[in-house]
Order: C-alpha cells, then structure tokens, then sequence
C-alpha cells in the first residue's frame, strides 16, 4: 500500500508548500505590475491605470544608461578575472593532494561566507591607507573577489565527475599539455565553466553591499536603485528599472540551471 | 606509471616519444616532468589575488580595531589599546549587537519553518518536471536581484500598498492597527517597524534555508517513516522522532546562512524598518559619517566573532556535510 513510494502527499503539506513558494514569487511578480502603473507619487495599491509612457521615460534618461553601462563593464571584467582565477584555483585543488589544500578552498569560500560589509569596509579601509583613489578598477577588485568561489563550485564539481585517465590516455597519445588542455579538459568543464561565469556575471551585476564601499561617486544599477530607494524621488523610473533588473538576471540563471543540470546540482550552492 | 620513465631511461630512446618540439613542447614536457611546477603556476594567481586583495585588507581592517580615535580631534591615534573593544560595551552599542542578534534569531526560526514543507514536498513527492519546477522555482528568487526584492517589499508593506488593501477587503483592517499598536514590533505603518524589517529578511534569505534542508531530506530513505509508521507512529511521532532528527544537520547548515547574512545586513533595516540601528548600520556610520574607523572596525569583529561561534558548533553538528 505505502511502499511504492507513489501516494501523494497529504493536503497540509501540499497547501504549505504551495504557499511558501507563492510568497518566495508573488513578490517578483508584483514588481511588473508597477512597472507599468500610471500613479507616480505613491505605491498606491490598486493602480489607478496603465501606461506604457515610463518605459519611454526611462529609455531617455541618461543616469540610468550610464549606471547599467558601468554595471555591465564590472560585471564582464571582474568576471573574466573570477572565471581565470577560480578555475586555475578549482583545478589545482582537484587534481593534485598538497599541503594546504583545506586552506585554500577556506580561502575561496571566506569572502562569501563573511558578511558582505566585512569585505567592503576592509577592502575601503584598504584603498585609503593605500591612497588608490575610487575608480572602476577599486570596484572590480572586490567584485573579482568574491565571484571567484561559484566559478570555483561549478569548475571543482566537474573536475570530480571528470575522469583524470582521460588527460593520461591524452598524454599517452602524444598531445602536449596545452593541447590536452585545449581539446580535452576544455570541452569537458566547458559547460560548468559558462554555468560559473554566468552566475558569477548576475551575483556581480547585482553586488550593491560591497560596491558602496569601493565605488566612491560612481554610481552602478543598483548603487542608483539604492538611492532612489533610501530617497525616493522617481518612482516609476525605478519601477521599470526593477523590472528591467529582474529580466537581466533571470536569463543567466535560467541558462546557468540547464547548462549544469545533469546532476551537477551546483548552479546556485556557494552563493 | 610511464611519467618518469622518459626521463631517468634516456639510452632506450627508441621506445620512447622524442621531446615534443617548440616552446610549449618543452614547457609541457617540464610540467610532466615535474608536477609541482604546473601546480605552483596555477596557484600562484588565485592565492596572490585572494591573499593581497582580500586577506590583506581584512587583517589591515582587524589591525584598526586595536587603535583608538582621540575624542577632542577625531583623529586616529595609532597606539595599541583595547580602548575601542570597550566602547562596544556601551548601553548604546551593546543594544544594537543584541537588537541585532536577536532578529537574527527570529529571522533563521521563521525561516526554518516556512521552509520546511517546501523542501519536504520537493525531496519526497515531487518527480519529474515537478521536481526541476521546484529547483527552479526556489533558485530563481535566490539569483534574483536583492535590491529589487526588498523593493518589491517597500511596495507590498506601503501604508498605501497592497497588503492594507488585502486587510481592508477582508475585513481585517482592525487586526492589522492592532498589531501596529504593539509596542516594539508596531509602528506607524509597516514599512517602518520591526515586523516589516522581520518579513524582508525572511523572504530575502527564505531560499538559503530551503536548499540544505531539501538535500538532508532527499537524503531520508523513505523506508524510515514507512517503518515508522508501520510501527504504529502516528504522523506527528514520525516526524519528531525520526523525520526532524535526520533534517537537523540540514537545518543547521541553512541557518549559517540566515543568521550570518542577517548579522551583517545593512540595507533592509534602512530602507525597512524603524530608525534604530543594527550592526551594518552602524558599522556603515562609524565608518562614513562618524568617521570612527577603529569603532566600526571593532565592530565588524562581533559578526565575525558570532559566526565563529556557530560555525563551531555547526560543525559539531555535522552541519558541513549536509550543504
């Protein structure tokens, strides 16, 4: 009766889980609504009417172009640097035992694992003592930072599955490192590689904590939405600009999901 | 295996591979011959870049803690004292800590409840597409943008916003002035109280909590609770006995997250909640405004202290291996 394992579940359970996935979505959802609402003094609820008017207002302003311009720049470079450095990190650790290995994963893991302001205030304290002035290089040193570990998850979970006799029976057959590392390594961990950058791309496209501390007066997406948040003054423009946000960051995430789904399960651990 | 044979048996060349021509011939050969080298290549980088970058700077800030800033010039005095550790232990800041610690606590509690039978009903009844719907379905809100979901809560707890509106078309508006009157955990308005401040950082962390406790309990063979049950276990007996013990470690290793990220959070109680300050805050002001570099560093050594703490005893619960 009970063993195959195929009853349903009982309706309690059902409905509570039915209902804790609604509050973790109805939220987002509501964020298209406003996008689109005519009032823009207040959050008013229901909105009075709907327009499209704002997504032209926003298309023409030129702080929200400039800041998603500086957030895309961060996001691709400091993601390049993570992608470099944490699958150097990732391939050391999984082929070889050494000395100090715990520690270095320690390593990677602890600028995630440690609030978010620790890492901002360290690295601020830091460019002041060594008078580096705010550029877009202070903000991609911290972003780099603390990307480097889910580039690192996704490289070290597939460097497990991958098996090393497939880089000795390369080796065996005349390929030199580079070459094994080019047409056999490389198509083995591309995948997770992607999954890695891309989610590293959204944590750092989205990063404000950090970013507070090393941007000076330059302002990202969400350094700008922070403003408008903590002092509202346009409301519908940020609207639009959240709903825009939530579009930008889905897509790599969906991509990330099917790139690695094969039992990788490691899209989203680490963040 | 063959990887040495090239080199300390030369005289037998003929069975053996020539050296590979070129630069990069040689230099994989070297990496062949000598491991080390290609491993110490491919770490330097990564480690350079983690220790200067990012432990440098947290030692650089730790240092600070131990200097003082003189009262009459604001300026840092760079002698070495426990002076600054002592002003945590002021009325005022030993407030924020607890204030702090405290919605931590509720925070992770909440979490854990509310997550429970989303991860439950995903590791034991969902199959197939219902499975990738609910993987999906907790990894989207997790990877969203942070600052669009505390937006979207700014809109939603809104004195004009919608859930007044729900209370009002329920009927319910009384209950809702009620529970604002409450002192501490009231306010004006929801946006401006602790029970908002409460309700963003349980939905903000909601999916860090939901993913280790759905890998403890995919983990639960089913047979357990079917033996439970045929051992005359009521539900509940199930659940506290066998089911909850095994999701512990689970739970545990979400709370890392919850409490941790909760601690160091800055963002939400500005933008939700009453004016009183938690840790980040004040960190935040210390080190702007204030422009008590030492206060805020030795402020930040309480998280870190905290989390220490919990991640001990975390590990003694085998919290690690259920991440």
């Amino acid at each position: 009766m009970r063993s195959d394992g195929k009853q349903s579940a009982p309706f309690a359970l059902k409905a509570a889980a039915g209902l804790g996935l609604a509050f973790m979505h109805l939220p987002i959802a509501l964020i298209f609504v406003y996008a689109f609402t005519t009032e823009d003094k207040s959050y008013q609820w229901p909105p009075p009417g709907f327009t499209l008017k704002w997504l032209e207002v926003t298309w023409n302003r030129p702080d929200v172009w400039d800041a998603l311009k500086l957030s895309l720049q961060v996001a691709t470079i400091s993601t390049v640097i993570a992608m470099v450095l944490g699958t150097l990190c990732a391939a050391a650790v999984s082929r070889t035992k050494f000395f100090g290995r715990e520690t270095i994963s320690l390593l990677v893991i602890l600028p995630i694992a440690l609030p978010g302001i620790i890492t901002g205030i360290a690295l601020r304290s830091a460019f002041s003592i060594a008078d580096i002035p705010f550029s877009i290089w202070t903000i991609i040193l911290g972003h780099a930072t603390f990307c480097v570990v889910v580039v690192y998850n996704n490289a070290v979970a597939r460097f497990r599955r991958t098996s090393g006799s497939l880089v000795e029976a390369s080796m065996d057959l005349g390929a030199n490192s580079f070459q094994t590392f080019r047409h056999v390594i490389l198509p083995n961990i591309g995948t997770a590689l992607l999954a890695g950058g891309m989610l590293a791309f959204a944590l750092s496209f989205d990063e404000v904590i950090v970013t507070t501390f090393t941007a000076g007066q330059q302002s990202t997406l969400p350094i700008w939405m922070l403003e408008e948040l903590v002092r509202p003054r346009q409301r519908p423009v940020t609207n639009v600009v959240a709903m825009v946000v939530v579009l930008v960051t889905v897509l790599p995430i969906l991509a990330a999901y099917y790139l690695t789904r094969d039992g990788d399960q490691v899209a989203g651990s680490g963040k | 295996m063959t990887a040495a044979s090239p080199v300390t048996e030369p005289a037998q060349g003929t069975a053996i591979l020539p050296g590979q021509g070129g630069w990069t011939g040689s230099l994989s050969d070297r990496f062949w011959r000598n491991p080390k080298l290609l491993l110490i290549l491919m770490l330097t980088p990564p480690v350079l870049w983690l220790g200067i970058i990012y432990l440098g700077s947290l030692f650089a800030l730790l240092a600070q803690s131990f200097f003082s800033i003189d009262e009459f010039s604001g300026m840092v005095q760079y002698e070495l004292t426990l002076k600054t550790y002592g002003e945590l232990f002021r009325p005022a800041n030993l407030d924020i800590i607890i204030r702090t610690v405290s919605m931590a606590a509720i925070v992770t509690v909440a979490a854990a409840c509310v997550a429970f039978p989303i991860a439950y009903f995903a590791a034991r009844y969902a199959r197939g597409k219902w499975k990738a719907l609910f993987y999906i379905g907790v990894m989207l809100p997790l990877w969203s943008s942070y600052l669009v979901k505390v937006y979207a809560w700014k809109l939603i707890l809104a004195k004009e916003g919608i859930l007044t509106w729900i209370f009002a078309k329920l009927h319910l508006t009384w209950l809702l002035e009620a529970w604002l009157a409450i002192p501490i955990i009231g306010g004006y308005s929801l946006s401006v109280s602790y029970t908002g401040t409460f309700l963003v950082f349980l939905y903000v962390w909601l999916p860090f909590m939901v993913l280790p406790v759905q890998a403890a309990l995919e983990r639960v063979p089913g047979s357990y609770i079917e033996a439970s049950g045929d051992l005359g276990a009521t539900p509940g007996q199930t659940f506290r006995h066998v089911i909850f013990p095994l999701a512990l470690p689970g739970i545990v290793a979400g709370s890392i997250f919850t409490f941790s990220l909760t601690l160091g959070d800055y963002i939400i109680p500005q933008i939700v909640g009453s004016s009183r300050l938690f840790i980040g805050q004040a960190v935040y002001a210390q080190q702007g405004t204030a422009g008590n570099i030492p206060l805020a560093a030795a402020f930040t050594v309480v998280p870190i202290v905290i989390m220490g703490f919990y991640l001990w005893g975390a590990k003694r619960m085998g919290a690690f291996d259920a991440i």
